[in-house]
């Protein structure tokens, strides 16, 4: 079944969607664009890993994927567009660095230094390994003292959304360096001589998503069908009880959860290059919890479902957020939220299981209907 | 003196409380050696007070290697909250814990664990989403650690361990089904299952036949018996058929305090405990 997934994804991902666009059936900003899609999947499918697994909800994954996506963000800063100046030191400031630059009074030009924390990200192994590595220290920290101490449901919930908050708050203030609310940008070139701008780099990048995404999902669905991913389930049911059997459920918890970190790391890390920006709004608390709301929709508890339910809800997101004329009746962009509401609303009531419950209920409601008076006594 | 277990049902000698407390206390000057020695699991001055309110209040309390103390009383008694104290869910109020020659008073739930206290709770709990099979994986003995878990899968002799006590629990027959399908007996079972796989030294069962038909609780009784060659036993019940069954040394608790302690034979005569049973 996983297996058949992977098939599926590989087949349509690195076969179906680039022999569409080289007969020009699609455009390279569609393979671009579900090339986001795609990192938005990783994502969900470490969320799913956390919180349909081990029971634990997160809030705080869309800032685990701003902090990949951060690092790679400077690092393409880096080696971006041409404005700025060559402080003292001898450093180019990244074009975005420089328009935002939070100069002392007094402070001339010539005195504005690249800060300490921009430098490793020149190179691209150092990046690559501190977009893993710094959203996994973050959840080791999080999630040490959250685990712990216990903090479990809806409270964990508020603690890693108020977290998020705070990290919103730093990265949008311009004297942390961060480039503030402007965000990282005026990217252009990858890994040398790459132009992010050149069809063929956007469609290697997409690739790289595909198969960055079977990866997870596979190392992932190992995990789940381990002695671990069994432990997780039962940490999901009955915490206190495992405790009585010698497990220290916070292991556990925490295993994962940085793991999860890392995964929203790797998917930052690979959204990045592909939009060409990254602002702190890509960490607002509302973005975590349209994660939650993928899986949801999805299917909690199958990475499969995590998958489907993010390339859904944004395929949707994408169609509804564009205006159509219907003749009598015109779609907007506003009414988006009331398609998304209804849809989680929708799952949740009426279709156990998500998405990847659906094919399951229509096979019963079929057999209940064909036996008749049965589905009725039910 | 005799130790509390030489007395055999139909033997006459009737102690009163305070002459058994001063059995548990000892007279040896070195108190800790004799515990250690002679008492798997003591406790002393043990006090649990929620709110004003005691709920234990346990002078001194001795359980020997390989016993199996049963542990009766009313509703209300203090009964599971003496499991709480020992198994470390609630720290005592004042009082002091020793198990296997260490105080374990104050200790965390999961090291009085891995020490070898295993308990099975009131409600049988097991983990829903798992099937019986998945669900006694997590108790073999040695594998509660994260790498244990993650680098080695269960192991064929594992499996056949599992499936040797699945056999004996009549539960062969339910190995891959999910426990959120199985009967209240059928989970009963399991979370014994769970206890003994784990191979703690000391078992806490709390009301094992619970629920269960006359012959799944004739069965418990036997698995328990069985058990005492190797194990020191706690079990807590309400069932008087089942504690007949049980053949052994009971300690009745009564307001959380002991009130006398013997064989069930001897109780059933002693008048303090017809009253604290139906008196209320």
């Amino acid at each position: 079944m996983a297996l058949v997934a992977l098939l599926v994804l590989l087949f349509i991902g690195v076969i179906c969607v680039p022999g569409l666009y080289f007969a020009g059936a699609i455009s390279i900003e569609t393979v671009n664009m579900l090339g986001r899609y795609l990192t938005f999947a990783i994502v969900a499918v470490g969320l799913d890993l956390v919180w349909g697994y081990a029971g634990i909800l997160s809030l705080c994954q869309a800032f685990f994927f701003c902090l990949g996506g951060y690092a790679m963000g400077m690092y393409l800063a880096h080696h971006g567009g041409p404005e700025g100046i060559v402080d003292a030191n001898g450093w180019k400031m990244p074009a975005c660095l420089y328009v935002v630059y939070p100069g002392g009074a007094g402070q001339t030009e010539a005195e504005w230094t690249v800060p300490w924390f921009w430098k490793p990200f020149w190179s691209l192994p150092v990046t690559m390994l501190l977009a893993l590595l710094i959203p996994g220290l973050v959840a080791l920290v999080i999630g040490f003292f959250g685990f712990r101490s216990r903090v479990r449901g809806v409270y964990f919930a508020i603690l890693t959304q108020a977290i998020t908050v705070a990290a919103f708050n730093f990265f949008s203030m311009n004297n942390m360096k961060f480039c503030g609310t402007n965000g990282l940008t005026r990217f252009d070139r990858i890994a040398g001589s790459f132009q992010l701008s050149e069809p063929y780099v956007k469609l290697a990048l997409y690739v790289i998503t595909v198969l960055a995404l079977a990866a997870v999902y596979w190392g992932c669905h190992g995990l789940i069908k381990s002695r671990l991913g069994r432990v997780l389930v039962a940490i999901r049911d009955d915490e206190n009880t495992l405790r009585f059997s010698g497990y220290r459920p916070y292991v556990y918890k925490l295993f994962a959860f940085v793991l999860a970190g890392m995964i929203a790391g790797l998917a930052g890390m690979l959204y990045v290059p592909q939009m060409g920006i990254i602002t702190p709004f890509d960490m607002e608390a509302g973005k975590s919890i349209m994660i939650v709301i993928w899986v949801a929709v999805g299917g909690r508890g199958t990475l499969a479902g995590a998958v489907l339910g993010a390339l859904v809800v944004n395929l949707l997101y994408n169609y509804f957020t564009s205006q159509h004329d219907f003749g009598i009746f015109t779609w907007k962009a506003d009414y988006w939220p009331f398609v998304l509401g209804g849809l989680f609303i929708g799952v949740v009531l009426w279709i156990k299981g998500g998405l990847m419950g659906l094919p399951g209920q229509l096979m019963r409601l079929i057999k209940g209907s064909g036996t008749g008076t049965a589905s009725k006594e039910n | 003196m005799p130790a509390p277990n030489s007395i055999k049902p139909g033997n006459q000698v009737q102690f009163t409380q305070a002459e058994r407390t001063r059995e548990y206390l000892g007279d040896d000057p070195d108190q800790s050696r004799l515990w250690a020695e002679r008492y798997l699991l003591f406790v002393k001055n043990l006090t649990a007070v929620f709110d004003g309110f005691k709920a234990v209040d346990i002078e001194a309390l001795g359980v020997e290697h390989n016993e199996l103390r049963v542990i009766i009383g009313p509703n209300g008694a203090g009964k599971t909250t003496f499991c709480d104290l020992v198994s470390g869910k609630t720290p005592p109020t004042t009082g002091q814990v020793f198990f296997d020659r260490d105080e374990i008073t104050g200790v965390q739930e999961v090291d009085i664990a891995r020490r070898g206290i295993g308990r099975k709770f009131q409600t049988p709990t097991v983990f829903d989403s798992l099937t019986t099979f998945e669900n006694l994986e997590l108790s073999l003995p040695g594998r509660q650690g994260l790498w244990s878990n993650l680098r080695r899968a269960t192991t064929p002799e594992e499996a056949g361990q599992i499936e040797a006590l699945l056999e004996r629990v009549r539960l062969i027959d339910e190995r891959d089904t999910e426990a959120s399908q199985l009967s209240h007996g059928q989970r009963q079972w399991l979370a014994i299952s769970a206890l003994i796989l784990t191979n703690p030294k000391l078992l806490l069962v709390d009301e094992p036949a619970a629920g269960l038909t006359d012959a799944e609780t004739a069965l418990t009784a036997e698995l328990l018996l069985e058990l005492r060659a190797d194990h020191t036993l706690i079990v807590i019940e309400h069932d008087m058929d089942f504690v007949r069954q049980l053949n052994s040394f009971v300690t009745v608790l009564n307001e959380g305090k002991i009130l006398a302690e013997g064989t069930l034979a001897e109780l059933q005569d002693n008048p303090e405990v017809i009253k604290a049973y139906l008196g209320r």
